[in-house]
């Protein structure tokens, strides 16, 4: 699995597990915790800074709450690697990236030339996200 | 109109290829259908009941000429030669190849058009007003920010795997004519008593399986909140909205369930959040966007006679020509309703010459209603005997609109995989049941909605008489609903009692609307009788 | 009968398994039997044919009639638009399908 597993960051790959959600509410020093799709990520926020890892449960392509749960981290302050975990797609990636993601572990392997080309297709985004990019609108007006 | 810039054609263009990508990797089966699918939904292509349909997105039902005379050649090169215009104000081809998608997608691009997110769990087309910008009661052109809502929601990076489909309208008049009660989010502008601008916000409104008119959720919203609060909006919904079973997972049953006051509560909770994070763009692209929708340069001085020595242009112009806030000028109504047509259907010429007349007649704009009809805007009294004799001659002059064969109805089982029952021909018979136009300018104002299935596309709980279709051990077979209203004084119809079959359907109509005669007082339309006498002295009349 | 149906992958045409290859003729098609799902698996999978399925169909001298409406005016075409059917200027379409 690991082998299959794509990032985007700079650092070395947190080794230690991810625990649940329950699990890392209850423990005191757990640095990597994993959220199902139907856990609430602010639950996270009081203890962020503990965390070096945030790996987020996709079950179904179509279950799309997990985009919001990433974006809410990265609104928190989060710096750590948030990961993207299940039937993760390429065509979905590049909005995963958007709303603040920088690894993924998907099921089925991921086709390296497609996920370039989808990666670096949108020149423009017109939203505010949590990756930084500027949207169209500040473009325009400087 | 708005205009696209660098930034906008570089999107619609980049997703052309996007796209070309995906479809090159279907065919070569790189992945599945069950990948592909949501992929082509959100690029507005289905597979439907007889080949792919297209459908491309118009909006907030506003177009040019030349990117009219686009959709008509798009019909004649692509599809059987005629489009069909839809209740959210956009237009449908039913025999797209997979092939051409592309091809089609990138003729689009190229008059600023496209197919993007009109289908699929996103956010659809904003639709809006058909006489925004020419209608004196509204109190600003609601359009700037159904077009700041089309960007915002556009690739939306969060809201592009949402629980179900999403659908937003916009208006800024009392008079309510995109029924918007009856939307996901609903946004009518006013004027507080302060004096200041902003939004009623209904959220949770639909119809289908569970119709629900949308409750008010937030009283004022001040326009330069706008986006935030949209976002908030769909943030809460995109956590919270069912995921378990696809018939509740629209907003309006995590309204319902929540309560609209625990929704709201939610809703200004992550509002309170979101608005730090300078996601609001700034007044100046406001002011960029809203200065595409000034006024035309409208003459001054034009006389608002018209002469009517034609008895024929006279009905016309007494039915479907509408009064315009600028003196000399017109609205004028083109019907996609001829007796015996396909509600909503028009040929490649056809749209060619609605094309021609806007471009000549009405300073190059029309509007698309989600009635499934057609608008020239800004006419100039002068011009409507000209205009309505090139219409006579194309078959599009029928005078009727809102009369009993003005018929909202879907496609149904002739063109849709989803339908119970065939729509069309309900239509049709009942519309030459109907078809003297002195009997129907009788009857009045008479909104009859058919839908073929419990989707509801043509908006059957909202019609004055809704029919809906089902399918009954096999056979088609169709429920009689009276007393729903798309309007300001939003309501859904309620169901008589047994269907009936297709020719039942039609003698059931004819004796609602006879009792409705039998009922009336001077100035009352059949919704206004209705409401008055109420449910059961027409249940007698349909059923004795 | 069972008779198996689908569309063609680039063009959307339905079409109708012949027992041998894909047919937009509804006459064309062969009962499958119990076999049909297995078939659709295959053909799908080298993609000669795209989101199939079985329906049941009544065996007539005119070949499979489907037995149900919404089949029937799929493999014939809109009874709105007789133009456009499969058989334009067959007068013996409008009682096929209905």
């Amino acid at each position: 699995m690991a082998d299959d597993l794509l990032r985007f960051r700079d650092d070395a790959p947190h080794e230690e597990p991810a625990v649940t959600l329950d699990a890392f509410l209850g423990q005191s020093n757990a640095t990597a915790v994993r959220l199902e799709s139907d856990e609430d990520a602010r639950k996270l926020i009081p203890q962020l800074g503990q965390l070096a890892l945030i790996e987020i449960a996709f079950p179904k392509f179509r279950d799309g709450r997990g985009y919001s749960a990433a974006r809410i981290l990265r609104e928190a302050g989060y710096k750590g690697e948030l990961r993207a975990a299940g039937d993760v797609l390429v065509d979905q990636i590049p909005f995963m990236r958007r709303c603040g993601f920088d690894s993924f572990a998907p099921e089925a392997s991921i086709d390296p030339a497609a996920l370039e080309r989808a990666l670096g297709r949108y020149e423009h985004v017109y939203q505010k996200a949590a990756d930084g990019r500027s949207p169209v609108w500040a473009l325009r007006h400087g | 109109m708005y205009k696209y810039d660098q930034f906008d054609q570089s999107i619609v263009d980049t997703r052309v290829e996007e796209f070309r990508d995906q479809v090159q990797r279907r065919l070569a089966g790189e992945i599945s259908e069950d990948q592909f699918k949501p992929l082509r939904l959100m690029n507005g292509l289905y597979l439907q009941l007889h080949a792919y349909m297209l459908r491309v997105a118009i909006p907030y039902g506003t177009l040019n000429s030349r990117q009219m005379r686009m959709l008509a050649h798009i019909a004649r090169k692509y599809d059987r030669d005629y489009g069909h215009f839809t209740t959210r104000q956009n237009i449908q081809y039913n025999w797209i190849k997979l092939e051409d998608a592309p091809d089609i997608l990138a003729d689009l691009a190229s008059v600023e058009m496209h197919a993007i997110q009109t289908s699929g769990n996103c956010i659809r087309n904003t639709t809006s007003d058909q006489f925004a910008g020419a209608a004196a009661d509204e109190v600003t052109d609601p359009r700037p920010w159904a077009e700041l809502l089309r960007q915002w929601s556009t690739f939306h990076p969060e809201f592009s795997y949402l629980p179900r489909k999403f659908k937003v309208a916009v208006t800024a008049a009392e008079e309510d004519r995109a029924a918007i009660r009856l939307h996901d989010i609903g946004l009518q502008l006013y004027h507080n008593d302060a004096g200041e601008l902003g939004f009623r916000v209904y959220v949770g409104g639909g119809m289908g399986r569970t119709p629900m008119v949308a409750p008010v959720i937030r009283e004022f919203l001040p326009t330069r909140d706008f986006m935030s609060y949209m976002e908030a909006c769909l943030r809460v919904y995109n956590r919270y909205g069912r995921r378990d079973n696809i018939y509740k997972a629209r907003i309006k049953i995590l309204v319902h369930e929540l309560g609209a006051e625990e929704y709201a509560r939610q809703v200004e909770e992550e509002w309170a959040h979101v608005k730090t994070l300078g996601i609001d763009p700034p007044d100046g692209e406001f002011e960029r966007i809203a200065a595409y929708f000034a006024p035309p340069p409208f003459e001054t001085g034009l006389s608002d006679d018209v002469p009517t020595d034609d008895p024929d242009f006279a009905l016309w112009l007494d039915q479907n020509v509408k009064a315009h806030k600028q003196p000399g000028y017109a609205i004028v109504n083109i019907s996609l309703k001829p007796v015996g047509g396909i509600p909503g259907d028009a040929s490649s010429a056809q749209i060619d010459l609605m094309a021609d007349l806007a471009e000549r007649y009405s300073f190059d704009e029309l509007r698309v209603t989600h009635a499934q009809n057609i608008v020239l805007p800004h006419v100039r009294k002068a011009d409507l005997h000209e205009i309505w004799q090139k219409l006579d001659e194309a078959g599009l002059a029928s005078a009727n609109l809102d009369l009993i064969s003005d018929i909202i109805a879907c496609p149904g089982l002739d063109y849709c995989s989803l339908a119970n029952a065939r729509s069309i021909p309900i239509a049709q018979k009942i519309a030459q049941r109907f078809a003297g136009l002195d009997r129907q300018r009788d009857l009045g104002e008479l909104k009859l909605k058919i839908s073929g299935c419990i989707n509801a596309c043509g908006h059957h709980h909202a019609g004055h008489i809704g029919i809906l279709g089902v399918d009954r051990k096999g056979t088609e077979n169709y429920q009689l609903l009276l007393g729903g209203s798309g309007a300001e004084d939003a309501s859904l119809g309620r169901i008589t009692g047994p269907g009936f079959d297709e020719d039942g359907i039609v003698d059931a109509v004819e004796r609602t609307v006879e009792k409705y005669r039998e009922l009336r007082t001077d100035g009352e339309r059949f919704l206004d009788t209705y409401r008055r006498v109420g449910f059961d002295p027409f249940k007698e009349a349909i059923y004795g | 009968m069972r008779i198996l149906t689908g569309n063609d992958l680039g063009t959307g045409d339905v079409v109708w398994w012949t027992g041998s290859d894909w047919s937009r003729h509804v006459s064309d098609a062969v009962d499958v039997d119990g076999h049909g799902e297995a078939i659709a698996a295959r053909e799908e999978a080298e993609r000669r044919v795209n989101s199939p399925y079985v329906i049941e169909a009544e065996e007539t001298p005119q070949g499979p009639r489907p037995a149900h409406i919404k089949d029937r005016i799929r493999a014939a075409g809109p009874t709105v638009r007789p133009d456009l059917n499969i058989k334009p200027a067959d007068p013996a379409a409008g009682s096929w399908v209905i």
